[in-house]
């Protein structure tokens, strides 16, 4: 974990509220491992005080890259920043994927729109190429297809507005394959919660490991604030695991889904 | 140049700290800063057993803000000795406990065990806690519980109390006289003011505790009021706390009549704020001529 002043290279608009941004962090790039994050502090921000994480998507080099949706404040402050412009970064953060051993299982990723992101790194390091399933409501949310392609991956693309790909949800798609039940298969997955739950729910059913990447509320990202936590099983009971410092990534059988609600 | 200050029988470095559950237990911190620069570590509030916490969401942004109820989440005094102290007590600064209960006897149990401990450099006695249903707030805002609870934990311990009160009350100075009356070291002022904010297209609270407690720089000048309000009422030193993320936001607080100063919300968003504001410290008194930092405490001229 490093905290370093970064400073921008690009920060593009990919399509409709995606963007691009690069940034060179010689102290933190070289460092990243699959599903880690950074924690951005977006000075112009002002009176909002925290700081925002993202997934870090590719890294070169010194540089890194981070796939982001304007979404909120945060975000939308962020996109209007200009190459040479600085942004305050700690990193990488967090407990990523695991990165299949050689020979080891054959990875399934699974994304939920910009969810693409975090799992780039680990299909670049991932000894087997395996496939990629990547869902959007439309057509506009289908993001770095290409990217994967490029890394000799299989992509199948479903849009819940049938706009591209195949029409209907990710985990439909998922399920076809599943069916097949090709043995040495292991499902890596990052998205919305409904999906990452859906993904679990498959993993149980077809007696897979699954390592789900969480997302909650974040305050200070390095493990002292306490607001990010989610329901892990401890025991034949459960306790509340922070996803900036033992996650964002879980092994989906330790979630406790109905515990906290 | 002198820094140092005195906080009971504990000697600081210098008057900078940071405010217990905005710094976990300093080991998180320690790849990012030299914790050894610090005037102390405080540590997040420690009860007798575990503690769960609150259900998600427990934080949100507010503008200059954050409010929180994150429900004292940690591991209980034998899992915090087992997996922190080892660290904390190798440490140069003294670590001070903040510490917790829902009755008087577990506050005093919680200060015994402590106090037995060997190697504390103070305990911090949280009444103010908004975020829980029992203990920490009913303590606070209640003169009588409040004298019952520090006189305890001051009959089985010689650490240096530090209480930390509430700014939920009316007037500070009652419970400010009250926890000196009953063999206080010292204050903290203050802990988060109760808060609430709404999400209105779900028009659900935005916190699943539905309140929380408010924290940050929308706070500071709140805060310095009533530090100023309780330097008057007491003879014992105060720690001042509440927005701090400047020198200049901590100069505020020691002319108000803080004797030492807590960096809380900071440290979420700016790990180098405590060590930032130390430098600053320096600067100030030298440019200033200010030979003793002591000459700074108290120093607002209130009169024409």
């Amino acid at each position: 974990m490093v905290e370093q002043t970064v400073q921008i290279v690009s920060n593009e608009r990919e399509a409709d509220l995606y963007f691009r941004l690069v940034v060179r962090a010689p102290g933190i790039a070289p460092l990243v491992q699959p599903g880690q994050f950074a924690h951005v502090r977006i000075l112009p921000l002002r009176e909002a005080l925290l700081r925002r994480p993202f997934s870090i998507f590719q890294v070169s080099g010194s540089t890194l890259s981070i796939l982001y949706k304007t979404i909120g404040k945060g975000t939308e402050v962020l996109s209007r920043m200009r190459p040479g412009e600085e942004l305050s970064m700690i990193g990488p953060l967090g407990h990523g994927f695991t990165v299949p051993p050689p020979s080891g299982e054959t990875p399934l990723l699974v994304a939920g729109g910009y969810g693409m992101a975090a799992l780039y790194l680990l299909a670049q390091r991932s000894p087997q190429k395996g496939i990629v399933f990547v869902g959007g409501r439309r057509r506009v949310d289908i993001l770095c297809e290409e990217e994967f392609r490029a890394l000799g991956w299989e992509v199948r693309v479903t849009t819940e507005d049938g706009s591209y790909g195949e029409k209907g949800l990710l985990t439909e798609a998922l399920l076809t394959e599943l069916k097949r039940r090709t043995p040495g298969r292991k499902l890596f997955a990052c998205g919305p919660s409904p999906m990452l739950k859906a993904v679990g729910r498959l993993a149980a059913e077809f007696d897979l490991q699954a390592e789900l990447s969480l997302d909650e509320h974040m305050g200070c990202g390095i493990g002292v604030c306490l607001a990010c936590v989610v329901p892990i099983k401890a025991g034949d009971s459960w306790e509340y695991r922070r996803t900036c410092t033992e996650g964002p990534v879980f092994d989906s059988r330790q979630v406790a889904w109905e515990a906290a609600k | 140049m002198n820094l140092s200050v005195k906080i009971g029988t504990l000697t600081l470095q210098n008057p900078v700290t940071v405010a217990s559950g905005t710094f976990g237990y300093g080991v998180e911190y320690s790849q990012l800063i030299n914790l050894n620069q610090l005037g102390a570590v405080v540590v997040k509030g420690i009860r007798l057993g575990p503690v769960r916490g609150n259900p998600t969401p427990r934080t949100v942004e507010v503008t200059s803000g954050l409010i929180n109820a994150i429900g004292l989440q940690g591991p209980g005094v034998d899992g915090f000795i087992r997996k922190y102290w080892p660290f904390l007590k190798a440490l140069k600064v003294p670590t001070i406990i903040n510490i917790w209960g829902t009755t008087v006897e577990e506050y005093a149990e919680v200060a015994r065990r402590f106090d037995a401990l060997g190697g504390v450099g103070a305990l911090e006695l949280n009444v103010s806690c908004p975020n829980i249903k029992e203990g920490g707030a009913q303590f606070g805002t209640d003169v009588r519980l409040l004298s019952q609870v520090v006189g305890a934990c001051r009959k089985v311990t010689k650490l240096p109390l530090i209480t930390k009160l509430s700014p939920n009350v009316v007037s500070i100075a009652p419970y400010a006289k009250a926890a000196e009356a009953a063999g206080s070291d010292a204050l903290s002022i203050m802990n988060s003011f109760p808060a609430m904010a709404i999400d209105i297209e779900t028009r659900r609270p935005r916190l699943a505790n539905v309140t929380g407690g408010l924290t940050g720089p929308c706070i500071k000048p709140i805060a310095i009021k009533l530090v100023w309000e309780a330097a008057k009422a007491v003879r014992i030193p105060i720690i001042g706390m509440g927005g701090i993320q400047s020198t200049a936001d901590a100069i505020e607080f020691l002319m108000a009549g803080a004797t030492a100063v807590a960096v809380g919300t900071a440290n979420f968003y700016e790990p180098q704020t405590a060590l930032q504001v130390i430098a600053g410290l320096r600067q100030f008194m030298q440019q200033n001529r200010i030979k003793d930092l002591r000459e700074l405490i108290g120093s607002v001229q209130t009169r024409k």
